[in-house]
């Protein structure tokens, strides 16, 4: 049982800057984990808290939102609008026992490869500390279990 | 069914190198509903897009999935492809497995897992997209140019050069703006009005162009190709058609003391006027603030005294609709009030000026026609001190970015002082000179070697009058000395700051503005002239301090936008825009504050008999640009995003 665990992490990436950003970090060769896998929008406006809960439902052990810089996005806003939306559904997150260090938040530009990889290593790095992500499918077995009173 | 076709793309051995191409085209094709998966050297080549084609006829494919470069790269060339064999382009979709995964990875097996999940996610987002159609807008070949600057001028002329409509407004009595306020030019030192004039006449006259002079743009709807735009003529009381500009109405007029606008309160002008002689149009108007008859409701003299009766007290505002393709804004600038600068005295002392003003001392066509004399009592002044970034790089008092101008008209002005009073002297004070522009250093250069202008570095903590002298008293950092200088006169380098309303305006037509009310340009290097709003370009100093051939070339820059525009009938975009389904749709308006470009408006339902059943959001495809935000913000999931929708995403993650 000396395997290391190799958490799967799901992001969740605007397209002009995030996902930009990790363009650049191909075109320039930067290795990094393999444990993230990028789900391309828009803009980090369009995310919606529905993903990051599916994700985590569907055996993701971490989540990645990043987007444009505050003041950089293409939408004029969209970001800010990202995270005002994280700042509440991460209490909510809190609220329902997921622990919202599975979710990172972070901003990178389209020229930011470096930074990039770094942050693919160091959150694949927080999440395996973590361990496994199985809460919630032990809180789907409890309340599918029949009720008891 | 769907039936997907897959093809992976060894990208030489870019790919393959690092994912295994062949298990991984094995792996996928074991994936419910992939009908071909195939790997192939070069998919991007002819032949590979050939093979492409020829699956897609050959199997009946209802959607592709390309595993390949970024989709920032090809995915044009493949849904060209796609679209060539006769699939809906936008049932394409492309794998990042270069970029995101054989390029960064080092682990064989792990990046062909890594890269196994990237093209199934693809897979199962392909299976729920939907043919989706390129919108076409049409275009209103007309364009609005709002200011009648340089800018202003230069945009509209480019754009009705080119045999395009323009409607060029102004609000002032006359074209012109700031630079028709000047004396010279730097760094050629050429004639403002001499350049400037003929440039406004040709505007007035140009067939294409319609001026609309004494009037404001009150509302802005629409959007690209099909702006409504309300325009307010204020009452000029002096009807354009008849008035000959004759100018015996001025002459009359028994109100002369009151302060002129264009000369910067150091010339009169009467409540009937142009603002200067050579006005384009040159017809007056009344100014209704100050006018005798209407303060009094007596007087009329002007009205007595025109020939041909083209005064008309009774006029009213009116406002008149246009339709518009594209607004070019050139809106211009202020000069900060340097009331704030206490220690200067400006507003105290009749002799502390602004660099404005020195400009209409200067100008040959100016209230001393060219005379540099003082304002408190009309004395050729032998010694001016000159006080640079009077406003600008200050945080504390003025602004903090720098005018970019001032380093230049200061030392015009120092030059023209020179050439104009042989034995007078000037000081200049300054923190930096900043001369960059063609022909610009060597201009000041030219002001201390050959003219003899002293620079001090260094700043001005105090000016204060002594008999009729104003003494300056600043610090030379290079001697590391305090100096007191007895001037005559003190000119301040104003900042440049924004127009008190453009906030407001900004507003009015809807586009981005910084801090301090300049206008945001969609991005500073590569976007430089088009605002925030698709169809709404930017030119001249509204945008950022700017010099005359800056202004120019951002005018011209931003007229070629607005041709390339009209160019064609139609616009042809991508179709990433949201839809609401007005079922569903509970009227919240959460959509309306969220979207940043005011795509989102409030639609009646009615039933047969006109009834209102409700009100429901609605997206006008124009105005949108598709980045989403209203669709996480709807709280009954009736909006979505076409190309990005809740289905297509929730697919993508389960695919994971």
């Amino acid at each position: 049982m000396n395997e290391i665990f190799e958490p799967k992490i799901v992001a969740f990436v605007c397209t002009y800057c995030t996902y930009a950003g990790a363009d650049l970090a191909g075109t320039s060769r930067l290795k990094y984990a393999p444990n993230v896998r990028i789900v391309r929008l828009p803009c980090t406006g369009r995310i919606s808290p529905m993903f990051i809960l599916k994700a985590l439902q569907k055996g993701a052990d971490g989540v990645l939102i990043s987007g444009c810089h505050p003041g950089d996005c293409h939408f004029t806003h969209g970001n800010y609008h990202a995270r005002r939306r994280w700042m509440v559904f991460r209490a909510l997150l809190e609220f329902t026992g997921i622990p919202s260090e599975r979710v990172k938040y972070s901003w990178i530009s389209a020229a930011e490869g470096g930074k990039f990889a770094d942050l693919m290593n160091s959150i694949t790095e927080d999440i395996r500390k973590l361990g496994p992500f199985d809460q919630y499918n032990a809180l789907i077995k409890e309340t599918e279990a029949p009720a008891t009173f | 069914m769907a039936k997907i076709g897959v093809f992976i793309c060894h990208c030489g051995e870019n790919i393959s190198a690092k994912v295994d191409c062949k298990k991984l085209a094995a792996t996928i094709a074991e994936h419910p509903g992939v009908a071909v998966s195939v790997d192939y050297k070069y998919f991007c080549a002819d032949p590979g897009q050939e093979s492409i084609k020829k699956a897609i006829r050959e199997n009946h494919l209802t959607g592709v999935v390309v595993a390949a470069c970024s989709p920032r790269m090809h995915e044009a060339t493949f849904r060209k492809a796609c679209a060539e064999a006769g699939l809906n382009p936008y049932m394409c979709e492309i794998a990042n497995i270069r970029e995101h995964c054989s390029w960064v990875h080092t682990d064989q097996d792990m990046a062909t897992e890594k890269a196994a999940d990237i093209t199934r996610s693809m897979v199962e987002k392909v299976k729920r997209n939907n043919k989706l159609q390129p919108i076409e807008v049409p275009v209103t070949r007309r364009a609005l140019v709002i200011g009648g600057g340089v800018a202003g001028i230069q945009a509209a002329l480019d754009i009705a050069n080119a045999g395009q409509e323009v409607v060029l407004v102004e609000r002032e009595p006359s074209l012109g703006g700031h630079m028709a306020q000047l004396s010279e030019t730097f760094p050629t030192l050429d004639c403002s009005q001499c350049i400037l004039t003929p440039r406004m006449v040709e505007a007035a006259q140009h067939p294409k162009i319609r001026l609309l002079t004494y009037a404001e743009v009150v509302s802005v709807d629409g959007y690209i190709g099909n702006f409504h735009v309300k325009v307010k003529m204020k009452a000029r009381y002096v009807d354009m058609e008849s008035c000959t500009g004759c100018g015996d109405c001025i002459t009359k007029c028994p109100q002369k003391k009151i302060s002129s606008e264009f000369d910067c309160g150091i010339g009169k002008r009467a409540a009937i006027y142009t603002p200067f002689a050579q006005s384009v149009p040159n017809k007056p108007v009344i100014d209704k603030a100050t006018c005798t008859y209407f303060k009094n409701g007596k007087c009329k003299i002007c009205m007595r005294s025109c020939q041909i009766n083209a005064i008309n007290f009774d006029m009213q505002d009116e406002f008149i609709e246009l339709e518009i393709g594209a607004i070019v804004v050139a809106t211009g600038f202020q000069v900060q009030n340097n009331a704030v600068y206490g220690e200067y005295g400006y507003g105290k002392y009749p002799d502390v000026i602004t660099g404005l003003q020195f400009e209409r001392l200067a100008s040959a066509s100016g209230p001393t026609f060219g005379k540099i004399l003082r304002p408190s009592d009309g004395k050729e002044p032998k010694n001016i001190v000159f006080i640079q970034c009077a406003g600008s790089r200050d945080p504390s008092k003025g602004v903090r970015y720098c005018s970019k101008i001032c380093c230049m008209y200061t030392a015009k002005h120092a030059m023209l002082y020179s050439h104009k009073v042989h034995d007078g002297k000037s000081h200049i004070f300054y923190m930096d000179i900043r001369a960059a522009g063609k022909g610009y250093d060597e201009f000041t250069r030219r002001t201390i070697e050959e003219d003899g202008v002293s620079y001090l570095r260094g700043r001005v903590s105090k000016v204060w009058p002594k008999m009729s002298k104003l003494m300056v008293r600043g610090v030379d950092t290079l001697l590391g000395k305090p100096v007191v200088i007895a001037a005559d006169m003190v000119v301040l380098a104003t900042a440049m700051v924004p127009q008190p309303d453009a906030k407001e305006f900004a507003k009015t037509i809807g586009i981005a503005y910084d801090e301090y009310g300049f206008f945001n340009e969609a991005h500073l290097k590569l976007r430089p002239v088009e605002s925030s709003t698709a169809g709404i370009f930017l030119a001249g100093t509204c945008q950022s301090p700017k010099d005359i051939p800056d202004s120019v070339s951002q005018a011209s820059a931003s007229a070629s936008k607005v041709l390339a525009l009209f160019s064609k009938q139609t616009l042809e975009r991508e179709p990433v825009v949201a839809s609401n389904n007005e079922a569903t749709c509970a009227g919240c308006w959460g959509c309306v504050l969220a979207c940043p470009y005011n795509a989102i408006e409030k639609k009646d339902i009615l039933d047969r008999s006109g009834k209102l059943i409700k009100r429901v959001a609605s997206v006008n495809p124009g105005l949108c640009q598709g980045c989403g935000t209203c669709v996480t913000f709807c709280r009954s999931n009736s909006l979505d995003l076409a190309g990005f929708t809740e289905k297509q995403i929730f697919a993508e993650v389960m695919g994971l």
